[in-house]
This record gives C-alpha cells, structure tokens and sequence, in this order.
C-alpha cells in the first residue's frame, strides 16, 4: 500500500506553499485583516493562472486535468495560509460560470442561510436575494445572511446571479435557482433548507481540506510559541501542561489529515463525512488550545491566532454544521 | 496516494480468507476466561494451525501491508487473537530475532512459531511502571548464572508461561539506563512464584511474578551485560506499530452493532444518541486510515513502525473508551448487568489509557520526540 504523497503531490504542495509565501506573506495578511471586505484581484488572477481554480478541469478544457487529491493539498495550503476570498465556491464554478477558472470572475455561492463575499463577487450561485450584511466574526471573512421568507419577492441586488451549467450566461437582474434545486425560475426564489438539502460532497471535502490546513498551521504556532517563550526561567513547552495541549493538537490534525486524504482518494460520502467531522474539530478545538498556549497573547489582535480560529468558525458552519455528517453516518452504520 | 493493494497483496487476501472459511468451523470451543490450561491449549493450538497453513511467521518476516491483512482478515472472519501467543510473537520473538545470537534463535523461536511455548513478560515492577527504567530486580553474577531476586507486575500468562522475558538490573552504580540486561528466565526455575492479580473486570488477567534467588544462566541473555535497555526499545516499538489493527475492525463491527440495537429498542428516533453513534462512525474510519497510513509509512522506511504510533495509540484508547461509553448509553439501565454484552468490554477499556504507557507518557513522548519541545519534568 502506497497511502502517502507522490513526489508529484509533495512538489505540488510545496509549489503551492511557496506561491502563498510570496503572494499572500505575513504582511498581505495583515493588510487584508486591515481592509476588510476587499478582495484583492491581482492576487486572485494570479491564483487562477496557478491553476488553483481550474485544477480538476479536464485539460481539453482548458483545466490542469488533477484529481480531488491534488485539490485536497491546494486547499489545505489555502487554509494554512488563510488565504482570503471565495476560494471553494469558485473552484465549484470552474467550467461553468464563465471566467471563473481563470479567476477572471470571482464567483460566491449560497450556503444554507449564509453568503462568503457577496459582495466582492461578480456571480453568485444560488438565490441571495434579500441577502443582509453581516458584522462578520471573521475580519477575513466577509458575510451575508439569506433572511428571504419563503414566498417574498426576490429583490435583485448586487451581483448577478448565474444558473449552473456549462452554457451558463448571464440572465440579467433575476434570480436563479441553486443547483440540485428543481424548482422553475422566476422571481420567487427559495432558499435551500440547510438540514434537508446534502451538501456536495467535494464542497464538504475541500472545507475539511481547508480546516485541516488550519489544523496544521495552529499546531505549528503552538509549538513555536511553546519553544520561545521563557517563564519561570525555561521555556513553557518544558512544562508537561503545556507539552500534552500541544501532544493533542498534533494528535488531532494527524488523525484528520488521515482521514481527508483517504476521502479524497475514495471520494466516498461517508468518508467525506467522517473527514470533515474531524477536520472540522481539529480545527477549532485546535486553534482553541493554541490561543491558550499563547497566553496573553493568544487574546490580542496582533498575534494571527484568532484569525485562525475565526475562520475555523466560519468553515464549520458551512452546509449546516456538524449535523449532516454526523447523520450521514449514523444512517449508513444502521443501513 | 493511494488506498489499494498490489496484485499480489490482494492474492495473499484471497488465499487467507478461503483458509479461513475453512478452518475456523473445525476450530474447538472458546475455553472460560478463568480456564487457563484450557486457554493455553486452545491459543497453542490455533498458533498451531497457522504454522501448519504458512502463517507463523506473518508478524515477523511479512511486510507491513500483509500483516495488515492479515490482522484485517482474521478479525472480520472472527479468528482467535494471539492471546497467551502475544509475548512471543509480538515480543520476545521480535527481540530475539534482531537480538538473539544464530543459537539462541534456534533454541527458542521455533518453538514460538510452531505454537509449543508461551513466553510472558517480567518488565514492569511495583516501583517501575512509566518510569520502567527504574526497575530494580537485582541479578547477580556467580559463574555461569545470574541469581536474581525482586519481583515484576502486570505479567499476563505467567501462570501457563514457559519462558519469561526478565529486565534486571546488573550494574546498580551504572547510570540507570546503562545497568539493565534482558534474559530469558524459565518459568519452572527454582525461586519463582506466581500470585494471580484479579482485574477490576473481575478476570485474572495478571499475575504478579516473585524471584526469590533465581538461577538464570548466562546462556540466556539476549545481547550484551548491561545494554538491556537498547534491546528493549525493538521491542516495544514492536507493539506501537499494527498492534492495534484487530481491535479497530473489531470496534467498528460493535458500532454497528450498537446502532442495530437503538433501532430495535425503538430508540432510532434520538437525534443526540444517533449522532453520537455517527461521530464514533467518523472516529473509527479515522483510525483505520490513520493505520494505514502508518502501514506505508513502515513501508517506505523498510518496516520499523515510525512515531505515528504514539499518536495513533492516545487516539484510539481514547475512542475506545468513547464507544464502550456510548455502549452504556444505548443498554440504558442494563449497563449495570454484567451479564450483558458490552458490559465487561467497557470494563476492560479502562485499561487502554493506561496498558503500554499511559496516555499521558505518550503525550510527553509526541511533545518531546516528534514536536521537538524542551524536556522537562
């Protein structure tokens, strides 16, 4: 059994890592946490030529023609970088929005009662009208909510909305419905039911990706933290309290990445389930623990901890949370 | 990545499982738990089948990936563990195979391998447990023996063991790591008694063992005077490698077994209850991958089972303390009757966060040895 990275896989997960380096350093990150709301589209035009929305296209198509394993390692890459913008919806579009695979459009999508990036995007997929804005928790993260009730008529508001599909065109100012919704067109949308509507497996998949980058990159700080901060006259990771809260964040994010590559590579929804579930806890329990090793610190604006968890927050509660999957699996255990 | 087997993998599956299906029907009866001559006969016995069909040997010289079959297919099919076999196998045969000298091999694998003798463990004492290198049973030399004396704790089988696998101090004024020797002790020598220690299941599982001026020949130790703790380490990095793979597969068949019950007590409709059993579902599938991705990382470094191990180990114990809890949640009040399934198991699962270094030694040895932080104490 061969269940590890190929060299292609290991070079394409440094390649990537480099590119966010230098693209997205510290110091962009910081900007962007201090200009909140705005996407910065050179950056995202660069990530559209990398290949980063078109790499599960088919080549004939213009795409990079990989599977959902190299995905899974771009988006832990992404995580780990908190990379800012509608990164999944618009690799969901490639192929279909137009424009999308290039980066060219920046497409956001709506998720349950929830939008990432409305407004900085030139196509949504599914009905947001009637979205609000939010004073997201997130400063990297900027949200709507779909408050629409069932029956009121749409209001066309900021982007517009495209139908999937690959002749998809811009309709014009009317709302169309999402996709695996088969309700007719017109100007009364409805908003999926976020418990009723499964999620789409690669969407799961790739959020569980991204919080597994997340994962990662917490226990990293902790560590590093844990190494060079004196009390008491030695380093406090030569403390056992501290030793086993940074033991368990390893524990957790290595169970998890076990987990998303194996999903990956069986592309199983029971799987996908199963990885996200861990994911999604290694993820916030862990950025959770490594606020907590950094002390003081860890409750300030400056240190990038809570940015980790924040957006650890807003992945979690993307196609409903934690409910699905955990379904999902109890139903194919009874099965 | 990649989850599936080469050609020839999949044929070593094909021909154990139609094994299997053979011969497991003429297998005798499960001796009592209490029966320890019946359960000395009835492993022996098995390991005997296994010798006889060409798989003794498949936790010593198989790769990782076909002892991961191998563990895999036995369990699923329902086949007996290694039991009173454990020490032998996983242990003291391990030790002796990269250890021993070409004579010592020849006296005492054989035997292990055709299912004649049963090897238990002397390691651990009443003042050495996490802290093993602080043992202090004291062999001393007088010619071509050592005579030890002291005692050891946690031995399982000793009472139905053949040889024993001693750790003794020989050099007191040594630095405590660099005074240990490993011997092979037989269980019949004068000075040796055995008293049955009873689990908090109830079962005697343990023994503690006495030694009370033993004479154990020079013969019988395994490399060097003094460099006892070095020839530990291959074996104990034996047992944190597919230790475990067994018992992940036997606890996903539980799971679903749990969830079969809820639905037939009508309990199905609880969305909590449901959804814990669905988050265990996560956890287990997990562990799986989280083996086979340690499986072909022993692979690629030519079988020695890496630091994966440690964080496989805190995870599992944890979780199988988690599925024998949600256990008692679906028996409901019938978690208190012992005469129910899943009731001892739970019992049982206590000792996992403890068995094999405790769960908290294991996160001192990942903060320490894989995330490189300071030692303390």
């Amino acid at each position: 059994m061969r269940f590890r990275l190929t060299d292609d896989q290991a070079a394409l997960r440094a390649g990537v890592r480099e590119l966010l380096e230098r693209r997205f350093g510290r110091q962009a990150l910081r900007a962007a946490v201090d200009a909140p709301g705005r996407l910065d589209r050179v950056l995202w035009r660069a990530l559209g030529e990398a290949g980063f929305f078109a790499l599960r296209l088919p080549e004939r198509d213009g795409g990079v023609g990989l599977g959902l394993p190299e995905a899974v390692l771009v988006f832990e890459e992404a995580g780990r970088a908190l990379l800012p913008g509608p990164l999944l919806a618009t690799h969901l579009a490639a192929g279909t929005v137009p424009g999308a695979a290039s980066g060219e459009t920046v497409v956001a999508a709506v998720d349950g009662e929830l939008v990432e990036w409305l407004d900085a995007a030139d196509a949504v997929r599914g009905d947001a009208s009637g979205a609000v804005a939010l004073r997201s928790v997130d400063p990297l993260t900027p949200l709507h909510r779909v408050t629409a009730p069932p029956g009121a008529a749409a209001v066309p508001r900021g982007p517009i909305a495209v139908p999937p599909g690959p002749e998809a065109v811009p309709t014009g100012p009317v709302a169309a419905p999402p996709d695996a919704v088969s309700v007719p067109s017109g100007p009364v949308a409805v908003p999926p039911d976020p418990v009723a509507a499964p999620p789409d497996p690669v969407a799961v998949l790739l959020t569980a990706a991204e919080q597994l980058g997340t994962a990662g990159r917490v226990c990293e700080l902790a560590v590093e933290h844990a190494r060079a901060r004196q009390q008491f006259g030695r380093p406090i990771g030569a403390f056992q309290a501290v030793q086993h809260l940074c033991a368990d964040l390893l524990v957790r994010a290595e169970t998890a990445r076990a987990a998303v590559y194996a999903a990956a590579v069986t592309a199983d929804p029971a799987d996908i389930a199963a990885a996200r579930l861990l994911a999604d806890e290694a993820a916030v329990q862990g950025a959770r623990d490594c606020l907590q090793v950094h002390g003081g610190m860890g409750f300030t604006w400056e240190a990038d901890v809570h940015l980790h968890l924040k957006r650890a927050w807003v992945r979690a509660r993307r196609g409903g949370g934690s409910a699905h999957g955990a379904e999902l699996l109890a139903a194919a255990l009874a099965g | 990545m990649d989850l599936s087997y080469a050609p020839e993998e999949e044929e070593f599956r094909a021909r154990l499982r139609e094994w299997l299906a053979e011969v497991l029907p003429t297998l005798p009866g499960k001796p009592s738990p209490d029966d320890w001559p019946g359960r000395r006969a009835y492993d022996l016995g098995w390991q005997r089948m296994l010798y006889d069909a060409g798989y003794a040997g498949v936790h010593w010289d198989a790769s990782p990936t076909l002892r991961l079959i191998f563990l895999e297919e036995t369990e699923k099919a329902g086949a007996p563990y290694v039991g009173a076999n454990f020490v032998g196998l996983l242990h003291a045969g391990p030790t002796i195979a990269a250890e021993g000298t070409p004579g010592q091999r020849a006296r005492w694998l054989p035997p292990i391998l055709r299912g004649e003798q049963v090897w238990c463990q002397g390691f651990s004492e009443p003042d050495a447990g996490s802290d093993l290198a602080s043992l202090r049973t004291r062999a001393r030399r007088d010619g071509d023996d050592y005579v030890v004396t002291g005692s050891k704790i946690w031995t399982s089988h000793a009472e139905v063991a053949d040889w024993c696998e001693l750790l003794v101090r020989t050099d007191p004024a040594a630095p405590r790591h660099r005074g240990i020797t490993w011997l092979a002790m037989p269980m019949d020598a004068e000075g040796v008694t055995v008293r049955p220690l009873r689990t908090l299941a109830g079962s005697p599982e343990f023994a503690e063992v006495f030694l009370d001026e033993v004479r154990v020949p020079v013969a019988n130790r395994v490399g060097e005077e003094n460099d006892g703790w070095r020839v530990t380490q291959v074996t104990l990095s034996f047992e944190r490698g597919t230790a475990f793979v067994g018992e992940v597969v036997a606890c996903r068949r539980v799971l679903r077994e749990l969830a079969r019950t809820a639905r037939e007590d009508g309990r199905w409709g609880e969305p909590e209850l449901r959804r814990r059993l669905g988050r265990l579902d996560a956890e287990f599938r997990a562990l799986w991958r989280l083996t086979q991705w340690n499986v072909s990382e022993a692979e690629a470094s030519g079988g020695v089972p890496g630091a994966g191990g440690s964080v496989f180990k805190l995870r599992y114990s944890h979780a199988r303390q988690e599925l024998y809890e949600a256990a008692a949640e679906v028996l409901g009040p019938d978690c208190l009757d012992l005469d129910r399934p899943w009731v001892l198991d739970r019992l049982s699962s206590l000792s996992y966060t403890i068995a094999a270094g405790t769960s908290q030694i294991q996160r001192t040895i990942v903060a320490e040895r894989i995330l490189g932080l300071p030692r303390g104490r």
